[in-house]
């Protein structure tokens, strides 16, 4: 494969690396707790939390980290960090 | 014409958006005429005034990967702050054209002329042409703009001649007219640029997987350069009528036993020295390397193929070693039996007259070379 | 090369978890928008996205080299000047390229008045290179250059005022802001891209690794670095303070105890002396910015 002539890159290439894997705690969000107040979207230096269809914030476990940050931040507490099994 | 007000003037003619420079002697004539051109609206170009030379080129790197034609223009300490931005700038592949008015490196500080500046950015990637006299001195401006922007080149350009020698002596100068420039140089057509409506990362970080192929490619690129700077030198031939399509220029060497290959304006003082060692009798020639980089090392062994000796002169020193352009040639004629005499001279501007020139042949015709030539006496006692 | 779907600063990217200037990448481009060009230093953040061939970054972004960032970003503004384009540039870089190396580029382009806002996200050290000392680390911190030891309570000298000097360039907007108050940094850099000539925003971006807390807690910590008067958070325009963000101060031992690099100012017995310096760090700031909020009688 021919490289990328001096060294550039066309957007998008990095979500080929799937930081998920690196979690060892994961965040569980709390549908119940939660208020839709976007803090835990706004915290996540990944990017990678979006809210669905109902508003509801959901990561992306593909590249969450499980840094804890949303769930430290959260103002409702609805968001608890889990041991992981894998 | 005085050489720098040529070269500003041909500038100009290429038409570059965006002009970034940190005045130095002796480059500062033309970065002067080039503002002056600028204020009076002769050309419509963003002229930065940088607080160092290694801002003015990292701007015109800048300004490159955004899509314009850029310019600079420096010499000597100038060049060595540029140090990290050259290399930068190569591997980048951004087509960069700038005037290098070659100066001794200091210490001791020395303002006049040698080619240790432009030489010790030999391996940074950069393209190195150096001129003989102003007219080839302005002519290289369009033809580094030609070969730096084709797309099967991509890479910066140095334009080097010689500092006081040729940048503050008047000679006549044949310039184009910007409708000559025009047909001859087209609006430059990025690669790819920084552009909102299609993003691009540029300069990212390559791992050990990916930066030794990164590197060939730049060393391909350089070598494949030959044939567009041939070619791009014979169409500026045709065109103008000064042909360049030569990466090298032979003078009175078809029969010649001893060859002298020089680099910049020592060239004009080699080929009066060759004219009157002929007319006494003394079958001696020249081969002039224009282009350093990219290194002609086949048309130079073709060249050189029927000579007795080479004489090399380097204004120039790798310290422990050798001039550059010695050890090229060596290595262009290893496994001829040529023997390959270097001689480093002119440095710091010591001047070089005919007279030394047939003392340099005496040398190689007795097989006395790589030596410093014209030290002072007391430091030889 | 393929065009995927990506947010401006997209996932994927290697910052450590919790890493306070991934997150400022991504509000500063929330911010600013797409019609955006970034030139980054060499540092951290343009290690962590992008390692070729991949790139974490939606808009159009170029690094070159450790300290040219102002001066390629001055390049940019010309060519786009030239080609009657619009698209804003930041110039991004931490604040060892910021307020250290870059410093010649960066006066240089302030000095010309060149159209661009320079955000520095500042973790106090150069910790792409493993925590060493800048000119931005505050005293007595312990970096792996200003280690704390026998005779040393770690950095000897306070943080260099960048906003000052680039304020005294006549920028005509200079911000401190932080990345625990996420919408006070995206209004600032919203601002700044949108006013003519050059505006500097240093923003506070609190580094678990660096300075030794839990990647959960970079937003506290940084909470706590305003709640103490170690940072302050303000706004100056054409040279004036104009904003500033108003605390009921906390003693600075609620922000020191929490990191490991001023540990040693607590174990293995607590140096009240030392401590007492740094309070009085937190008190000029106050008095210098008015941050204190003042109950009326």
């Amino acid at each position: 494969m021919a490289l990328n002539l001096g060294c550039t890159a066309k957007p998008g290439n990095a979500r080929d690396n799937k930081t998920g894997s690196w979690r060892v705690f994961k965040p569980e969000f709390i549908r119940e707790k939660c208020t839709q107040c976007g803090m835990c979207t706004i915290v996540c230096p990944e990017g990678c939390i979006s809210p669905d269809e109902d508003e509801f914030p959901v990561p992306d476990y593909d590249y969450c980290k499980g840094c804890g940050l949303c769930a430290e931040e959260c103002p409702s507490e609805a968001i608890e960090m889990k041991k992981e099994e894998k | 014409m005085e050489g720098s007000h040529a070269v500003a003037r041909a500038v100009t003619m290429c038409r570059p958006q965006v002009i970034a420079a940190y005045p130095i002697t002796p480059q500062t004539h033309i970065v002067e005429a080039l503002a002056e051109i600028v204020a009076n609206c002769e050309l419509d170009a963003d002229y930065i005034t940088v607080e160092s030379e290694f801002s003015a080129l990292s701007a015109c790197l800048g300004a490159s990967a955004a899509g314009s034609r850029v310019y600079s223009a420096t010499t000597s300490q100038g060049l060595a702050l540029m140090f990290e931005v050259c290399f930068n700038v190569a591997g980048m592949r951004q087509p960069v054209v700038m005037s290098i008015v070659n100066r001794a490196l200091g210490a001791p500080l020395s303002i006049w002329n040698d080619h240790q500046d432009s030489i010790s950015l030999r391996d940074s990637g950069w393209m190195q042409f150096y001129a003989e006299d102003n007219q080839e001195a302005t002519d290289l401006h369009y033809i580094a703009y030609k070969v730096a922007e084709d797309h099967r080149v991509l890479l910066p350009s140095f334009v080097c001649f010689d500092g006081f020698i040729l940048s503050h002596t008047y000679e006549p100068v044949d310039m184009l007219n910007q409708e000559q420039a025009d047909s001859y140089l087209p609006p430059f057509k990025p690669y790819h640029r920084l552009d909102a409506d299609d993003p691009i990362s540029f300069g990212l970080f390559a791992s050990p997987d990916y930066y030794q192929e990164f590197r060939y490619e730049n060393d391909q690129a350089l070598r494949s350069a030959q044939d567009v700077v041939a070619s791009c030198g014979r169409e500026f031939g045709e065109m103008f009528g000064r042909d360049y399509s030569g990466l090298v220029e032979a003078y009175r060497l078809d029969d010649a036993d001893t060859a002298i290959v020089a680099m910049g304006s020592l060239c004009g003082t080699v080929k009066d020295a060759i004219d009157e060692l002929r007319d006494a009798g003394k079958k001696v020639g020249l081969l002039k390397i224009r282009s350093f980089r990219p290194f002609p090392a086949e048309e130079i062994k073709s060249a050189l193929s029927g000579v007795s000796r080479v004489a090399v002169l380097d204004k120039n020193i790798s310290l422990g070693s050798k001039g550059a352009a010695c050890l090229e040639i060596r290595d262009a004629l290893y496994g001829s039996q040529i023997p390959v005499l270097g001689y480093v001279l002119a440095l710091g501007g010591r001047d070089v007259r005919k007279k030394d020139i047939a003392a340099i042949v005496d040398n190689a015709e007795k097989g006395r070379g790589d030596i410093f030539y014209g030290l002072r006496e007391e430091l030889l006692k | 090369m393929t065009d995927k779907p990506c947010n401006l600063f997209d996932v994927g990217h290697r910052a450590c978890g919790g890493c306070a200037a991934a997150l400022a990448a991504k509000l500063i481009l929330e911010a600013a928008g797409k019609n955006t060009i970034v030139v980054s230093a060499t540092g951290c953040m343009e290690v962590f996205s992008t390692p070729y061939p991949e790139t974490a970054w939606g808009v159009p972004w170029i690094h070159s080299l450790f300290e040219n960032n102002s001066a390629v970003a001055s390049g940019v503004v010309a060519s786009l000047k030239k080609q009657g384009r619009t698209e804003k540039v930041i110039a991004l870089g931490g604040d060892g390229a910021t307020v250290d190396i870059g410093m010649l580029c960066i006066s240089g382009a302030f000095e010309r008045g060149t159209d661009f806002t320079y955000i520095c996200y500042d973790n106090e050290a150069y910790m792409n290179t493993g925590i060493q000392r800048s000119g931005a680390t505050p005293y007595d911190a312990s970096t792996t250059t200003s280690p704390a030891g026998k005779c040393s309570f770690g950095n000897p000298r306070p943080k260099k005022d960048l906003p000052a000097i680039l304020a005294a360039h006549g920028a005509p907007y200079v911000a401190t802001a932080s990345v625990a108050y996420p919408a006070d940094f995206k209004k600032k850099v919203e601002k700044a891209v949108n006013i003519p000539g050059p505006c500097y925003i240093q923003v506070h971006a609190p580094c678990c690794t660096g300075w030794g807390f839990e990647g959960e807690k970079t937003i506290a910590i940084g909470k706590l670095a305003i709640e103490t008067g170690l940072w302050v958070n303000y706004e100056m325009e054409n040279g004036e303070v104009t904003r500033v963000k108003k605390v009921r101060r906390k003693p600075v031992e609620d922000y020191l105890t929490e990191q490991k690099r001023f540990r040693h100012l607590f174990r293995p017995k607590k140096n009240d002396g030392e401590i007492a310096k740094i309070q009085q760090i937190a008190d000029r700031n106050a008095e210098k910015y008015g941050t204190d909020i003042v109950l009326k009688k």
